[in-house]
């Protein structure tokens, strides 16, 4: 999979959730709005996350919501969300979460590539902080080094 | 030498961990071969590993997933962090 796209429809920036469920889901509805997925992905990363636990918060204040591949998956994308109020998880280190990056692929095997640019973009420490502050989908573009659709 | 990234769903976060891996790797002037796993499949995964690599969250389902192990595990604390794993992953080999 190359580089994935981010589309308006796949951005949330400053959304209200009361608990770490509501903020899952609101990966999954801009998932669902992008095209990628259909409505019932966002269980089952909700399921994931309530079968093993809050690992999905893999760094201070980033929490990465996924699925495994499955007929719900549409395509392979990425949705960014930004909470107004950060949202305990319930992880011992890297709570509260104030970024949910959702993500939904299409293919196990496939996927290592895809997920390899997100490592790029993180292993800037300062890159969760200009996510969560971003103003705009093109501020998060910008920081994801990702486009809004494929270019011609 | 084998290393193993376990997550849970075996897409994604065990993915970053694999590639992170491999630049902590790099960096320390190491060579090994970095496989990511999902929990259900660690076990046969990790038979000829030596070290596991996961999150804190998730070590005690890794554990009791393997039973008893030569096996070290490694709970990462930020997966992002380059700099973690590599000090990790320099104790667990030097």
């Amino acid at each position: 999979m190359p580089l994935p796209t981010l589309p308006d429809s796949a951005v949330a920036l400053g959304a209200e959730a009361g608990d770490w469920r509501a903020a899952v889901r609101l990966a999954g509805r801009a998932l669902n709005r992008s095209g990628a997925t259909t409505a019932s992905y966002a269980d089952r990363m909700i399921q994931v996350i309530e079968e093993f636990g809050a690992y999905v918060v893999i760094a201070p204040g980033l929490a990465l919501a996924h699925a495994r591949p499955g007929p719900d998956v549409r395509h392979d994308g990425i949705a960014v969300v930004t909470l107004a109020t950060p949202v305990a998880f319930g992880h011992p280190h890297n709570d509260p979460v104030r970024v949910v990056l959702g993500l939904a692929v299409s293919s196990a095997e496939e996927h290592v590539a895809s997920v390899a640019f997100l490592a790029n973009v993180f292993n800037d420490p300062s890159a969760i902080d200009r996510l969560a502050d971003a103003g705009s989908a093109d501020e998060v573009r910008a920081v994801l080094g990702v486009d809004a659709e494929v270019r011609a | 030498m084998r290393i193993i990234a376990v997550c849970g769903a075996g897409i994604g976060t065990s993915a970053i961990l694999k590639v992170n891996a491999e630049r902590a790797l790099a960096r320390l002037g190491l060579e090994a071969d970095v496989t990511a796993s999902d929990l259900a499949g660690v076990a046969s995964a990790s038979a000829d590993a030596q070290i596991v690599l996961t999150s804190t969250e998730l070590a005690a389902a890794v554990r009791a997933a393997l039973g008893r192990t030569f096996c070290e595990i490694v709970e990462v604390r930020n997966y992002f962090d380059v700099e973690e794993i590599a000090a990790h992953l320099e104790r667990s080999l030097g």
